[in-house]
């Protein structure tokens, strides 16, 4: 495969994009359109699943096989998608209300299957398309349009949550590090099983501005200085890291993936296989 | 199997037998009693045959899974029963507006919710026409044999792939587990043949472009083919981008009404039984229908002129072949097991102001010939 420009996995005729100014989305997008490029992917053999909501989108422009399909459902229809056809690089685009709240069950279960498949969530932690309201991502203490006297659950750390299901490889980026959330998205595809990869971002319009943050620059700025590496994190408590997004490589281990087991299990039955 | 062996095996077999002899090469679902030997079967069976089966973490994902291995070019089907197809209708309606084809087995057990798991009912009919939200068509095939079972299956397949649709077949506790002989046929060609790939080139291809009189169905290449689209739950145009426009929305909703509709004569099939003289008529389907044939010759000897209308398409219901039955009796009887949901349909067809007498049981127990043969007699005095 050759590196190829990321505009080539664009679908330029269908933007801009439906997205806030100031949206987090159009930096993954285009982190996704890089990763694809890095690798030289055949768009006939790529596939994008989305699910719902304002990132939901994101298949729209992106110029390869895609699949829109129901709020938290990406990574069931995935499975079906990259299993009946196994040559397809399959990436999954769901937000954290998608993905991770009602898709959560299917995301612990999609970790823990490892299907080959890279699933990239991003965290802007609420719903922003129907209006801002909390997500199982929403930091306690928070304001939405639902949690009006401050946010009283604590929320789903899902790098922690993905890496403890079993994904073998497991990665949080930001849309403050457009490119090293590209190197991660890459490393995700590159990794055969199931590949979660977070991308830490704002949605000025609902969560930033509810919060105090008034301008969508307030908001990057709020999300860079909250965020720290692995390593600098190692060395701190609890209470220092709270409200903060740790970014890093989280799993990095070899597995087999689903469907490699499954046929090497059904070719050892049709006397097909290798004797071991 | 192949060939024209005759096997002794249950509904729910030949069921998981049909679909790999149609064809079929994936399977995912969620194992529920009285369907669960269709799971069974088909983790046992499609890696024989080079398939593959993922039992997934509920229904939602079941189906969500099967449309995906669709849209990939398998043959694809999942079995539930009532509880889980509930839990099915939200992507079996994105099968629908996505216009994917697939199989879906609904093995009908009494409801609603948990209901008794392991007794038979009816229940599910209208389920299985309205159970997701939004107006469009569906295509239901009701078996009342194990040979039916194996029978539909593949034409349930061969429908499916027709008119890019979900098809439910629409079984029964009674049916699926009872057990029968059956001929495992070898399909037709055409009955298995893949999906056609589009004729155009590539760049001129749109997945949901529709034809005007409703009887040519656009091809849907597999992902991975030279043709790169977008299938969507969305309402969409006819490349699949957004369109939300009202002249488009109405546009793709009457298109997924009408290309079932419109095509009734390919789907629709009723069985006849003594029709030609009857003066009474009795119109059931699945296992009721099978109590209805027995009591239709029990009447016949006792002089009764009686004849059964077995219903094998339930949706799109069989307006014309009931409306005919209707207009040239005195009376009919619609045994099922539920409270009146084909009966609902056939009075809707009832323009003749005759006798339409429901024989409807909920207790999970079968109708027995009796009771049809009692009504018969009732309704001729
Ligand atoms: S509502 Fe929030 S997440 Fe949605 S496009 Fe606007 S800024 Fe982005």
């Amino acid at each position: 495969m050759t590196a190829r420009n990321f505009r080539e996995y664009l679908a330029e005729n269908r933007l801009p994009t439906i997205w806030c100014p100031g949206c987090g989305n159009g930096i993954v997008l285009k982190a996704i359109a890089g990763a694809f490029a890095d690798l030289g992917l055949d768009r006939r053999k790529t596939a994008a699943v989305s699910g719902i909501g304002c990132w939901g989108w994101a298949d729209d422009y992106l110029a390869v096989n895609a699949f829109h399909g129901t709020h938290g459902r990406a990574l069931a229809f995935a499975t079906g998608i990259k299993l009946a056809n196994p040559e397809l690089t399959v990436v999954v685009l769901m937000g954290d209300g998608d993905g991770a709240t009602i898709g959560g069950n299917h995301l612990i279960h999609a970790a823990r299957r490892n299907v080959d498949l890279t699933a990239v969530v991003v965290n802007n932690y609420n719903y922003g398309m129907t209006g801002g309201q909390y997500s199982g991502t929403t930091p306690r203490g928070s304001i939405t349009s639902t949690s009006p006297l401050g946010h009283v659950e604590d929320p789903f750390d899902l790098c922690a949550l993905t890496a403890a299901a079993g994904a073998p490889f497991v990665a949080r980026g930001s849309v403050c590090g457009g490119e090293n959330l590209r190197a991660l998205i890459r490393r995700g595809l590159e990794h055969r099983g199931f590949s979660f990869v977070e991308a830490a971002s704002v949605c000025p319009t609902h969560f930033g501005r509810r919060n105090g943050l008034r301008t969508a620059v307030e908001a990057f700025s709020w999300l860079r200085d909250h965020s720290l590496s692995r390593k600098r994190a190692a060395g701190l408590s609890e209470e220092e890291l709270h409200g903060k997004q740790v970014l890093g490589v989280f799993a990095d281990r070899q597995s087999e993936d689903y469907g490699t087991r499954y046929r090497k299990a059904a070719e050892a039955l049709r006397g097909e296989g290798e004797s071991s | 199997m192949t060939g024209l062996q005759s096997v002794f095996t249950s509904g729910n077999e030949a069921i998981a037998e049909g679909a790999i002899a149609a064809g079929a090469s994936f399977f995912a679902g969620y194992p529920i009693t009285p369907s669960s030997e269709i799971a069974e079967t088909a983790a046992r069976r499609l890696p024989e045959t080079g398939g593959m089966y993922v039992q997934m973490e509920d229904e939602l994902s079941g189906m969500a899974a099967i449309v995906g291995a669709s849209v990939s070019g398998a043959r694809a089907f999942t079995a539930t029963s009532g509880p889980g197809f509930s839990l099915m209708q939200e992507n079996l309606g994105m099968a629908v507006m996505g216009e994917i084809p697939c199989v879906v087995v609904n093995v009908q057990r009494s409801g609603p919710s948990t209901g008794m798991a392991t007794k038979p009912a009816q229940g599910d009919v209208m389920q299985a026409r309205w159970g997701t939200h939004g107006d469009h068509g569906i295509i239901t095939l009701a078996p009342s044999s194990v040979q039916d079972c194996y029978d539909f299956t593949i034409r349930a397949f061969s429908l499916a792939g027709r008119f890019r649709t979900p098809v439910i077949l629409l079984a029964d506790a009674a049916v699926a587990k009872l057990k029968e002989n059956v001929r495992f046929r070898s399909p037709a060609p055409e009955e298995r043949a893949p999906r056609p790939l589009p004729d155009c080139p590539p760049e001129a291809y749109r997945p949901f472009a529709v034809d005007p009189e409703e009887k040519a169905i656009t091809p849907l290449p597999p992902f991975g083919s030279d043709y790169i689209f977008r299938i969507t739950g969305s309402m969409h145009d006819e490349a699949g981008g957004q369109g939300a426009s009202p002249a488009n929305a109405d546009r793709v909703i009457r298109h997924l009404a009408g290309k079932i509709e419109k095509n009734r004569d390919v789907i629709v099939r009723v069985r006849r039984f003594f029709l030609d003289d009857a003066d009474l008529a009795v119109i059931s389907f699945g296992c009721s229908a099978r109590s209805a044939r027995a009591a239709v010759r029990e009447a016949r000897r006792q002089g009764i002129p009686a004849g059964l209308l077995e219903l094998t398409t339930l949706w799109p219901f069989p307006d014309d072949d009931v409306r005919d039955v209707l207009s040239r009796v005195r009376g009919a009887v619609v045994p099922e097991l539920n409270l009146g949901q084909a009966a609902g349909e056939v009075r809707r067809l009832n323009d003749f102001g005759i006798p339409v007498r429901g024989i409807c049981r909920v207790d999970g127990t079968l109708i027995p010939p009796g009771d049809i043969l009692s009504a018969l007699r009732e309704a001729r005095s």
